[in-house]
């Protein structure tokens, strides 16, 4: 069942209708096997990317005047989540290539905007983040990749953790010290791909998401002109912590869309399935546990909204928006788990997506900032109010 | 190269697509419907040409009120302007009737190089309104192409047949109309969709195209449904238990089916 959406203009009720469109089309059909073959070994889901890129949904939230699609936040995430419900690794995907370009778009200087903003809003390239490090997680400002000036440029050494894109991506968003350990001692860098001193680890054996390609980069001596750093040096850290306000948003509307996904399956099972004479929806017992699941998606959706809305109002939201990737994902978590419960043995073999739902909706709870670290944001700010 | 495409908007076959009691025609009321996605093809092809030379693209469409739905995809994917003809008269019109409203529709849009169709529609699948509409129009039709080139004042054609591929000129003007094997139909953008918005869209009714009322419609078609009925829901199979003789039993279901 498609989400009943109300949509604040008609282009952006077209906009629904076309990412459904490409959605039945080109990626729900595909999100099984493309899973499958990416857990094997190489396979990326570029194409679907593409697909997406010339269709002008990689670029949706950022202004037309520098190519993307002026929609505002609460229209774009909408997109998103639609997308999570047809293949989640591709929604991160959206997801996290709206972050890449958010530091340029936001604190590049015009002569970056226009060189590089362009190529990365033209749904042609890819990006990636590197922002956290094997050491430094949650505790991100305790990164030690360096920057090192030389000459007009920068020599960054070091290396980064859990990049999703990595190997694949056009470009690189990368954080490195300038300075001092420290929050103020951070720089945020573009690297090009192909970049000499720039590789690659292995790509992580995860236990699902597996399309989202996940790997080390390792820097190691690779140089980046003075032209690429984005901002102020010592910029860095707010950079990248308001980047990562909009980006939980990406996430809780990705997740959201996982567990609408989980839920029509077991909506759909449970009025097939007979035991005891009648269809298993007709147990309360069982209907009930998929009222909750509803509730659960409804409130998520409702969460990301609201913070989408401030956003977009320009309003503060860091606080709403790490409530929304708190509730987003845990929902996910558990709709996608009790949809595994309704479909019983069926549920837990690969013949049905609901246990690939389950495995991928518990990433969701650990990155864009474990849930942990969302409840540290909403308590912090929550005391700062009074 | 001016070029018009007929499209027409159909029940969404996704949904449960039913007959209206009253009159037994389609139901377009209670279901939602879009581009027929055979005339999708069409618009691609239209697309293609115009890109590659200049000219415009024109899409006409008859139907309902919902049908400028069918029109806006068309827009959104490329197309220059529209046109919608709807009038109350049209309704439980037959092909004939529909092949004379889009005639006089085309004369009235201008002399266009080039009227492009799809196969069928996905709902009447009668696949007859291309030829009768190039009758009407005086043009030469070269029906069911796979394959559409242009060179001077003449088009190219491939068509597919069971056992061999045909392939056919005929001078421009004329009318072509396309399989789902001629090209791969894009997507509408986002910025497709904005630029639809300010394109032109004409509805037009019968009186604007001097189509008097009594040419078209239920009554005055020439074909009519009488009665339908709901395809009955799939039998369940034959199951064949294996008792050694398995392969002797799977020999004579299918010779009595004929396909041994």
């Amino acid at each position: 069942m498609p989400a009943t959406r109300l949509m604040p203009t008609e282009e952006a009720q077209d906009l629904i209708d076309l990412t459904r469109e490409i959605c039945d089309k080109q990626l729900r059909p595909k999100a099984d096997d493309g899973e499958r073959l990416a857990a094997q070994g190489e396979a990326h889901p570029t194409e679907a990317f593409r697909t997406l890129g010339r269709a002008g949904l990689m670029s949706l939230p950022y202004p037309e005047e520098l190519g993307g699609g002026g929609q505002p936040y609460e229209v774009y995430l909408q997109v998103v989540e639609e997308i999570g419900a047809a293949w989640m690794s591709v929604a991160v995907g959206v997801s996290v290539h709206s972050l890449t370009c958010y530091p340029v778009a936001q604190f590049g200087s015009d002569e970056q905007k226009s060189e590089l903003l362009e190529g990365m809003l033209s749904g042609e390239q890819l990006g990636a983040y590197c922002l956290s490090e094997p050491l430094a997680g949650s505790d991100v400002a305790s990164m030690t990749t360096k920057a090192t000036a030389d000459g007009d440029g920068y020599l960054l050494k070091g290396t980064k953790a859990w990049i999703s894109h990595a190997g694949h991506a056009d470009f690189y968003t990368t954080f490195a010290r300038t300075g001092d350990s420290g929050p103020r001692g951070v720089s945020c860098f573009t690297v090009p791909a192909g970049t000499e001193g720039m590789t690659f680890a292995e790509p992580e054996r995860k236990m699902g998401l597996h399309a989202d390609t996940v790997r080390q980069v390792i820097f190691d001596g690779a140089r980046v002109d003075a032209s690429r750093r984005i901002g102020e040096e010592g910029m860095g850290m707010p950079i990248a912590l308001s980047a990562l306000d909009s980006g939980r948003l990406g996430i809780a509307a990705a997740a959201t869309g996982l567990a609408q996904s989980a839920l029509d399956v077991a909506a759909r099972y449970a009025t097939e399935r007979e035991q005891f004479g009648k269809r298993i929806s007709e147990f309360q017992g069982l209907a009930f546990l998929l009222a909750d699941m509803e509730a659960a998606v409804t409130s998520a959706r409702a969460t990301y909204i609201h913070a989408a809305r401030l956003k977009d109002a320009g309003r503060p939201f860091s606080k709403e928006a790490a409530v929304a990737k708190l509730i987003a994902t845990d929902a996910a978590m558990k709709v996608t788990t009790d949809a595994v419960q309704v479909l019983g043995g069926a549920g837990y073999t690969q013949d049905f997506p609901v246990e690939r739902y389950m495995r991928e909706a518990k990433v969701t709870q650990i990155f864009e900032g474990t849930n942990q670290i969302q409840r540290l944001v909403i308590s912090r700010q929550l005391l700062k109010s009074l | 190269m001016n070029i018009v495409v007929c499209v027409k908007y159909v029940p969404d076959a996704q949904s449960d697509r039913t007959f209206n009691d009253s009159d037994k025609t389609t139901d377009r009321e209670s279901v939602d419907g879009l581009l027929s996605e055979l005339d999708e093809y069409a618009v691609e092809e239209a697309l293609k040409l115009v890109e590659a030379g200049e000219g415009e693209v024109t899409v006409v469409t008859v139907g309902p009120d919902q049908a400028a739905d069918a029109v806006k995809k068309a827009l959104q994917m490329g197309a220059d302007k529209a046109v919608h003809i709807s009038d109350e008269a049209i309704h439980g019109s037959d092909a004939p009737a529909t092949s004379l409203v889009l005639a006089e529709a085309i004369k009235k849009i201008g002399s266009p190089d080039l009227v492009l169709c799809g196969l069928a529609s996905t709902d009447g699948t009668m696949s007859v309104v291309p030829a009768m509409l190039a009758e009407r129009l005086g043009l030469p039709q070269v029906t069911q192409a796979s394959e559409l080139s242009v060179e001077g004042d003449a088009v190219k054609i491939r068509r597919d047949g069971d056992v061999a591929s045909e392939t056919i000129e005929a001078s421009l003007p004329c009318l072509v109309s396309v399989t789902d094997q001629i090209n791969e139909p894009r997507y509408p953008s986002f910025k497709g969709i904005m630029a639809a918005k300010k394109k032109p869209v004409e509805t037009w009714t019968l009186a604007d195209l001097g189509v008097d009322a009594g040419q078209v419609g239920l009554d005055n078609s020439w074909t009519k449904v009488l009665e339908f009925t709901k395809r009955p829901p799939r039998e369940q199979g034959e199951i064949v238990k294996d008792e050694g003789d398995g392969g002797s039993k799977l020999a004579e279901f299918l010779a009595s089916r004929k396909f041994i």
